[in-house]
């Protein structure tokens, strides 16, 4: 705030500031509060409220929760995996490359940035057809093995690294491979943690492919189990609902709260650049 | 890849890299290039042309395989008022929630890049909507609403107004969803607002400061233009999510009632695996595919201008 800013200005901006904050946390806050507490307090705020695991436990026991855990767990693992190391051989050959066609290539690859997997779902489920790869995990993953968003986010950090590094490795003795991985990998360090901690929880959150490609228990990831969860299994138990929900974000909700400023910085300087 | 021997030294043409011969150099770069080709060709521009190609073929039903119907599938978009209803809501819903969370997101980073009062705090309060999943928090939206015992009905009724039904009622449904898609989305853009912001030197503010400019000129003459290129950042990521970001709809109205909620994405869904009609779907994802490259273009030539990216 400005050092000549009215103090009531100042006053009333943080009070606006504040109750922003309150609102845009009230879902989470709800949520909590819903989730610890018996069904009768669901819709009814008193302190003195016993508090209770009851609903977590019956929302594990009614669906299974255990196995949608492992499925998201390895298509975000397997997903970030990939696009980093795909990433990071595709970003060095565009960065530190000359050939014919290569801004051509960028260019095209630069398209997916708009047109997503999922807006091609139905060209994509027939491929995943003729794959049989239909309601497995590879079908989950399969169309975001790579990203023009990482390609692109790497290729600028690459072309940021001096030249004279490079050259210097080759002297070395060191071939490509080895370059991309004593120069280019190190610096690109911090992109790497930034843009994967970004795509785990795009992926940890994706629904809408995954809903499409699986129909059975054992390959659907978190998400699609809780829209299965809270639109059939439940009426309209909010607590165990709730309780539910809790369970699908934790993981994310921790990380985030024990690593808030390395994510935050992260998104910042994976958007950016 | 094998090691450089020494008898590649003599070549140093930077532009290829020291002690490589240019062929050798084009050979590594499609190797380093083929895992992530070969995935893009498989999944986003061979589906791409192909669902322009499936836009002209009818769907295959049972025994009859798929033929050309020409522009059959068009005329039946063209006549079908759904299609219409869902373009025009997909409209407006572009049109509140991306000036709304763009807006939004700017005051959000202001704020947190001050000297405000539980600044720490303040910040992860906007920013923990982006890190939850969108189908997880429309739950608990979905319950917001609910007629009666709803927060909102709770807060109305402290007040002595009746009871609503936003999600069940056409004309409020989807201002309804619009919200969940502000909410969810504010706390994204504020981190970009505020990445750009930390990066003002603070002289600027001082220099301003010595010439008596007001908050609002400060804002205006040199923040607002410093703010551009973020600016037209998080627009082309606003637009892209105004047709991408239906996750909600799942949960919350199943894109009724009476369709009022219903958006591209979310129609495709239905055309494609609820009906499976192959031909209508393809030819609504074409019409996707250009409305949003209509909109990358607008904005490219419009907002592009004196906004430089390397």
């Amino acid at each position: 705030m400005n050092r000549r800013t009215h103090p009531l200005v100042a006053a009333i901006e943080t009070a606006f500031a504040w109750a922003l904050g309150l609102a845009w946390l009230a879902p989470l806050l709800y949520a909590v509060w819903t989730a610890f507490h018996p069904p009768a307090f669901a819709t009814r705020f008193d302190l003195g409220a016993p508090l209770t695991l009851e609903n977590f436990h019956r929302a594990w026991e009614a669906a299974p929760f255990a196995r949608y855990f492992l499925n998201t767990v390895v298509i975000v693992a397997l997903i970030v995996a990939s696009q980093i190391v795909l990433g990071t051989l595709a970003a060095f050959a565009l960065a530190r490359f000359t050939f014919r066609g290569r801004d051509l290539l960028f260019a095209v690859i630069l398209l997916q940035l708009m047109i997503a997997p999922e807006i091609l779902a139905v060209a994509n489920y027939r491929t995943m057809k003729a794959l049989g790869a239909v309601d497995t995990i590879w079908g989950i993953v399969l169309p975001y093995l790579t990203s023009a968003f990482g390609i692109f986010l790497l290729r600028q950090t690459f072309r940021t690294v001096p030249q004279d590094l490079e050259d210097a490795a080759r002297i070395e003795g060191c071939g490509t491979l080895g370059v991309l991985w004593r120069v280019y990998v190190p610096a690109a360090r911090p992109v790497h943690l930034a843009y994967g901690l970004v795509q785990a929880s795009w992926h940890w959150n994706n629904f809408l492919w995954p809903l499409i490609i699986t129909n059975s228990v054992e390959n659907r990831p978190l998400t699609v189990g809780l829209s299965v969860f809270a639109s059939v299994d439940q009426g309209i138990d909010w607590s165990v609902i709730t309780a539910a929900t809790l369970m699908t974000s934790a993981p994310l909700l921790l990380a985030f709260l024990v690593f808030q400023r390395r994510f935050v910085q992260s998104f910042m300087s994976a958007g950016l650049r | 890849m094998r090691a450089p021997s020494r008898s590649d030294m003599p070549e140093t043409g930077r532009s290829f890299g020291p002690f490589r011969s240019p062929r050798l150099r084009t050979v590594e770069a499609w190797l380093l290039l083929l895992p992530s080709v070969v995935l893009f060709a498989a999944f986003t521009h061979l589906p791409f042309v192909r669902t322009f190609v499936d836009a002209f073929f009818s769907t295959p039903k049972g025994r009859r395989p798929s033929h050309f119907v020409g522009l059959d599938n068009w005329s039946d978009l063209a006549h079908d008022p759904i299609f219409w209803k869902v373009l025009i809501n997909n409209t407006w819903y572009a049109l509140g929630t991306i000036p709304l969370s763009v807006g939004i997101a700017l005051v959000m980073a202001l704020w947190v890049n001050g000297r405000i009062p539980g600044r720490g705090l303040l910040r992860m309060a906007y920013f923990t909507p982006t890190v939850l999943p969108m189908i997880a928090v429309a739950d608990i939206w979905l319950f917001f609403y609910t007629p009666d015992y709803g927060l909102f009905d709770q807060i109305r009724g402290l007040f002595g107004f009746a009871a609503t039904n936003r999600l069940g009622d056409p004309s409020s449904a989807l201002v309804a969803v619009m919200v969940v898609a502000v909410w969810k989305e504010a706390g994204f853009f504020m981190i970009f607002y505020l990445a750009a912001l930390q990066q003002i030197p603070p002289d600027l503010r001082d220099a301003a400061a010595i010439e008596g400019a007001s908050r609002f000129a400060f804002f205006r003459r040199v923040i607002w233009p410093l703010l551009m290129p973020v600016t037209l950042f998080v627009l082309v990521n606003a637009v892209i999510n105004a047709f991408r970001t239906v996750d909600h709809i799942f949960m919350m109205t199943g894109g009724g009632p009476d369709n009022a909620t219903n958006l591209l994405l979310f129609r495709l869904y239905e055309l494609g695996f609820k009906f499976w009609d192959q031909g209508q779907a393809s030819a609504l994802t074409v019409v996707l595919i250009a409305v949003l490259s209509t909109l990358a273009l607008v904005q490219f030539l419009i907002a592009g201008r004196g906004v430089h990216y390397r």
